[in-house]
């Protein structure tokens, strides 16, 4: 097939070319019919551009600011420069610190704005107009997935950043794209032994769920393990994407005789319910002789801020902690805190080892070729970089590693010290079969890299 | 029974917000004849004030712990608010506790100011101008507003909470003689609810018994007439200007604790106070209020599980579907006056 | 020629000739300079300012001639793109069959929104467009979810049936095409230092986007564009002279929501995705803005007003502060530092700040948006007054009461 096709890096032989003197007279003319070997915007110069898709206008703004500065934390240390960060702790010893392949790593980067067409279009004008070979980041399932069949289109590789829904590596999952964070169904693996522990098994749960498919798949998820375990669910509403005031819908849940709620909300969605759930005094409510309970299944740190006191003492699961002890984790947070003067969030970490699993497989393959780099990817086990022992699944391009339990922490030290942890559930425990039902549908389809 | 009470409850909370924005912006639109996309922008600064009074009582000074160590392993920093310091430790908390309802009086000057730059500068040139040019302009500057404030807060929201006083929930049932713990409602959502209606009235008796309110609505009836009589109009116009922009402020100020305020929220609600006025009719401001009140009810009452299952979606897009409704069945809206906006 | 008057005629070719040599003009700095962060000429943006060109020259239709402000257009632009994604999901990867579809969609939607929109004027008039958009767009978003694929977009997939087709190739989604020939075939041209990009999917937009002109002008200058013009300056005076002007107004919306379709099938055929925030208020409120900015009434100018809007997205949103490092390299550290503490804001994250005050300088000082500045660049040159022109170029103020 012919999909656009570049046969240079445009940019970097051009350079050399203006560089060396060699203005070239005769117009030269490159059609890709005629180019048949290679694949799309292989790097031929000394440098090979990364593109950094990330939301920088709109609701999840600062997660996209926060995944950036983890990126450009990460090229330093493909380059060689900084600290090293979780290189040095990586299991894979490929990277050698000399940029990717001898080259050294540059970047572009783009805003997604959250949008899927807005993430494609700036998708697209990284892959045609700076001849990025390789695609990241993003806060959102929809853009996720969005970007993923852009980047499987054209024949670029595409390294998710924050996305959680079971769809990316599930019915929407691609041959050219990796998920490295964890989705839906884990949340609701871990989270459910450690509700039983602290809750009990005999409960009852009202969800409220965002009205989109990260919150179907969630609420999916997370009420199949708890009724596995003996919980009842009385009832699930489905909220809006757009309300901002939760009060029609938390009203109801005083009502029924439900004890614990689950708010399967994200970002704004999940503050603004959240702190309305509190306001409306369900944490202080007996209901059929026990404590009322919140649980809001997927945490981020940055936006539990934005609930302030309300996450208190609140389960969740999250991805990743900056306050892990593993020497990855530290080696992380200590080279990102002296750079920016805070911790990382769960999305920074994310994105920052996608960019080191990219880079470390096209050192492995020895090519650029994204073919090549799904070969290395594919099956891969590593360590080292925060998570414990991880592996990339071949069947459908998911990471599988441990899974944090976060609460609400009830005496924070500091800004940051928001969350702690429960417990760190054990990858084994989050695996389930390729084929499972919250993930049919869909297939890999073969690697394209563009040529 | 008390799923119906409740939800009535909420669509006058919800209601009460609505009322307060539309009434500042159809004092603008309705009446002045301006399109200002500009106005749930300053909703959104007067919440952002009540943000900046919290941030600003509890600047602190910072002391090092040695003891204690923060996350790179360095000695603790530990911020004192120097309110703290100066009014005794519960006091100062108090102070900071207290913050949002300071906001009040913080916001007041604030934003009439902001209103004030806002019409001398930029709308006084707009008012001869097509509409398509009031919305151009007052878009871009929404825009600007909105990223300034992302420039210093960034985009997450803020928690902004209310005075511990008003924490808990008020037990109506009980009250009733129901049984407790069914029918209750949070302390600030009816503090909300009062306010709206003090400021609604207060903003009614203004235009009404005042000798300046009668001209200002003698000058929406017919400006040039007004004008022929010798009277600065221009000047009473600027005026209700700042009243609007300190109507939506305040707004936005008691807002804050209800839900945490982010640089967006002011686009969220603008298209929704739009709908609102004119669904009340263009040029009433007792059509902002009522139109408020029953949208408000109306999307509570559609968000009850009940209802969803009977009509899926319902939740989505009753008040669009309503203001349809009532703009086939009534031209003018609720109660609009003929000829206002209508070319 | 071709039944345009001499002045018509000589725009159109000015427009067949910039839109035939944009991928040179697009691209007026070599590859390896600095600057060459401000090139528009790839494949994606110059499909894009086409696209929404057509857009707003629908969009035109409706409101420059009759003053009708829709602020629900979007609405259209998405059903005829989610027509179009079913049209390759279920028939063929062809996009003619797409396009087509997405045309006929639209307008049967329009014909909905605008027969019971239309019994209102003014400010009701946008308030129920303004409804039935956002209805659709919520709706899209979530109840709809199995017909529109919800947050994600609506997208193609390797067991798609495609009659008409192939499901998949070698395990791949075969590529949108026009008989044969890829949409996203390119070839390129390097001269010099200079890299021009050729594609295949940006010349079927140009087709397209030429034809649609052509059939904006003719509407401008025809009777019944007349008759739209009469709407605008005084519907009532006209009811009384016993003309119903319902079925022109309803016309002119229908076509202008045909081209919306237009635009949408288009962009499938480019991008064969369909996402509801296409449908969203913000998107709507977006053609409002590029028809203003242009300057509505006038034919090219909301052309101009949709390039105007997409560069600043795609180009201002993409600069970093290591380019602005890179550009400042020559300076010495202290003042590149400063320079870069004083651009920072306004690029990258910061492009909707450069994106909002670019909006209020241009209605402040050319109140007939781009146009009025072209023209006014244009008499400095030869100070003849053109009448025809400037009845078109400047919407008549609207009375506020």
């Amino acid at each position: 097939m012919s999909l656009i096709r570049k046969p240079l890096n445009r940019r970097s032989i051009l350079r050399a070319g203006a560089l060396g003197g060699s203005a070239l007279a005769m117009p030269t003319i490159f059609t890709s019919r005629a180019w048949s070997a290679g694949y799309l915007n292989e790097p031929t110069g000394a440098t090979v551009t990364l593109g950094f898709n990330v939301p920088q206008t709109g609701p999840y703004a600062d997660e996209g600011a926060d995944e950036l500065r983890a990126y450009q934390l990460a090229v330093e240390h493909l380059n060689g420069e900084g600290d090293g960060g979780m290189l040095n702790t990586f299991s894979s010893k490929a990277l050698k610190g000399n940029g990717i392949l001898g080259k050294k790593v540059e970047y572009v980067t783009g805003d997604t704005q959250t949008k899927s067409d807005a993430a494609r279009a700036s998708a697209k004008s990284m892959i045609e107009k700076d001849g990025a070979i390789m695609i990241t980041g993003g806060s959102s399932s929809g853009v996720a997935v969005a970007v993923q069949a852009l980047c499987q289109e054209a024949g670029v590789i595409f390294m998710a950043g924050l996305t959680h829904s079971n769809d990316t590596t599930g019915k929407d999952k691609k041959a050219n794209g990796f998920r490295h964070f964890f989705n839906s169904y884990m949340s609701g693996a871990a989270l459910a032994p450690v509700l039983k522990n602290a809750y009990g098994d005999d409960r009852k749960a009202y969800h409220l769920t965002a009205d989109y498919n990260w919150g179907y798949t969630t609420e999916q998820a997370v009420r199949e393990s708890t009724e596995s375990l003996g919980w009842e669910t009385v009832e699930t509403v489905k909220t809006p994407l757009a309300a901002t005031d939760f009060s029609a819908y938390i009203t109801p849940v005083l009502q029924s005789d439900a004890d614990v709620l689950v708010l399967n909300h994200y970002g704004g969605n999940m503050v603004n319910s959240l702190t309305n759930a509190v306001q409306f005094g369900l944490r202080d409510k007996q209901v059929n002789g026990k404590n009322f309970e919140i649980i809001v299944p997927l945490y981020s740190r940055l936006m539990a801020k934005g609930a302030g006191e309300n996450v208190k003492g609140i389960f969740g699961s999250t991805n990743w902690h900056w306050s892990l002890q593993d020497e990855g984790s530290k080696a992380f947070v200590q080279s990102f805190g002296q750079k920016y003067g805070f911790p990382p969030s769960q999305a920074a970490h994310t994105t920052y080892v996608q960019a080191l699993l990219y880079a470390d497989a096209c050192e492995r393959a020895g090519t650029f070729n994204p073919c090549g780099v799904v070969e290395a990817l594919e099956g891969f086990e590593f360590d080292g970089l925060g998570n414990g022992k991880t592996l990339y699944r071949a069947e459908d391009h998911q990471c599988f590693k441990d899974v944090l339990v976060v609460k609400g922490k009830e005496n924070p030290s500091s800004a940051f010290d928001l969350l702690e942890i429960v417990e760190v559930t054990p990858a084994a425990q989050v695996t389930y079969p390729p084929d499972h039902p919250q993930f049919a549908g869909g297939a890999l389809g073969t690697c394209n890299p563009g040529a | 029974m008390d799923a119906i009470l409740l939800q009535i409850l909420n669509g006058l909370d919800k209601g009460s917000a609505y009322a307060l924005i539309a009434l500042g912006l159809t004092l603008i639109f309705g009446t002045l004849g301006v399109v200002n996309f500009a106005h749930g922008a300053l909703f959104m600064i007067g919440a952002f004030c009540a943000v900046t009074l919290s941030r600003l009582l509890s600047l602190s000074f910072v002391t090092i712990d040695e003891t204690q160590k923060d996350f790179l392993g360095n000695p603790l920093k530990v911020e004192t608010p120097y309110v703290e310091a100066w009014f005794g430790p519960e006091t100062g908390a108090a102070i900071i506790d207290w913050s949002v309802p300071l906001a009040i009086l913080f916001s007041i000057p604030i934003m009439a100011l902001v209103g004030l730059l806002m019409e001398r500068g930029l709308i006084k040139y707009f008012y001869k101008r097509p509409h398509a040019d009031q919305i151009l302009v007052t878009f871009g500057l929404a825009i600007v507003l909105q990223e300034i404030i992302k420039y210093f807060f960034g985009a997450n929201p803020i928690p902004t909470p209310a005075p511990d006083v008003f924490a808990g929930s008020l037990d109506f049932g009980a009250m009733l003689g129901m049984d407790p713990n069914i029918i209750i409602y949070p302390y600030w959502r009816i503090v909300y609810f009062l306010f709206a209606a003090v400021i609604i009235g207060a903003v009614f008796a203004f235009l009404q018994f005042t000798t300046f309110g009668m001209v200002v609505r003698a000058g929406m009836a017919d400006r040039s007439t007004v004008g022929l009589l010798g009277i600065n109009i221009d000047k009473r116009f600027t005026v209700m200007f700042a009243l609007a922009a300190v109507v939506a402020g305040l707004a936005g100020v008691m807002y804050a604790p209800i839900n945490s305020p982010n640089y967006h929220m002011g686009m969220d609600f603008l298209v929704l106070s739009f709908v609102v006025v004119v669904v009340g009719g263009m040029g009433s401001l007792p059509g902002a209020v009522l139109a408020g009140f029953l949208l408000g009810i109306l999307e509570s009452f559609a968000s009850m599980a009940q209802v969803v299952a009977l009509l899926p979606g319902i939740n989505q897009i009753i008040i669009y579907l309503v203001a349809i409704v009532i703009l086939l069945t009534r031209p003018r809206g609720l109660m609009g006056r003929k000829g206002v906006m209508e070319s | 020629m071709f039944g345009l008057n001499k002045k018509d005629t000589s725009l159109f070719f000015l427009v067949l000739l910039l839109v035939v040599l944009a991928p040179f003009l697009l691209n007026p700095f070599p590859e390896g300079s600095e600057l060459a962060q401000f090139n528009a000429g790839y494949p994606d943006l110059m499909q894009r300012f086409l696209i929404f060109g057509i857009f707003a020259i629908g969009f035109n239709i409706l409101f420059g001639l009759t003053g009708y402000l829709s602020f629900g257009h979007a609405a259209f632009l998405g059903v005829g793109s989610y027509a179009g994604v079913w049209m390759m999901k279920l028939l063929t990867m062809n996009v003619i069959p797409a396009i087509f579809m997405s045309v006929v969609f639209a307008g049967l939607f329009s014909l909905l929104v605008g027969y019971i929109s239309l019994r209102r004027s003014g400010i009701y008039f946008s308030i129920l467009t303004l409804a039935f958009a956002q209805m659709s767009f919520s709706l899209a978003y979530s109840v709809l979810t199995p017909i529109t694929n919800g947050e994600t977009g609506l997208q193609l997939a390797l067991d798609d049936p495609r009659i008409l087709g192939v499901s998949s190739e070698n395990g791949a989604i075969p590529a949108a095409n026009f008989f044969g020939i890829p949409m996203r075939e390119s070839f390129e041209l390097s001269m010099g230092g200079w890299l021009f990009t050729f594609n295949a999917g940006y010349y079927l937009c140009a087709v397209v986007m030429m034809i649609a002109f052509y059939v904006a002008i003719r509407i401008f200058r025809s009777p019944f564009g007349m008759m739209l013009r009469a709407v605008k300056s005084n519907q009532q005076r006209m009811n009384f002279t016993g003309l119903n002007s319902r079925p022109y107004t309803l016309a002119a919306f229908v076509i202008s929501g045909m081209y919306a379709g237009l635009a949408g099938g288009l962009m499938v055929a480019m991008d064969p995705l369909a996402g509801a925030e296409r449908m969203q208020w913000t998107a709507s409120g977006e053609v409002v803005l590029m028809t203003i900015l242009g300057g509505a009434g006038t034919l090219i100018g909301p052309v101009l007003g949709a390039g105007f809007i997409k560069y600043c997205e795609n180009i201002f949103s993409k600069i970093n502060d290591n380019i602005l490092y890179d550009w400042f390299a020559a300076l010495p550290q202290g003042l590149a530092d400063f320079l870069v503490f004083v651009i920072h804001p306004f690029i990258g994250k910061g492009w909707h700040l450069t994106l909002g005050i670019m909006f209020m300088l241009i209605v402040i000082f050319l109140p007939g948006g781009i146009m009025e500045g072209v023209e006014r660049i244009g008499r400095l040159f030869k100070r003849k007054s053109s009448k025809d022109e400037n009845s078109t170029a400047r919407p008549k103020a609207a009375p506020a009461e």
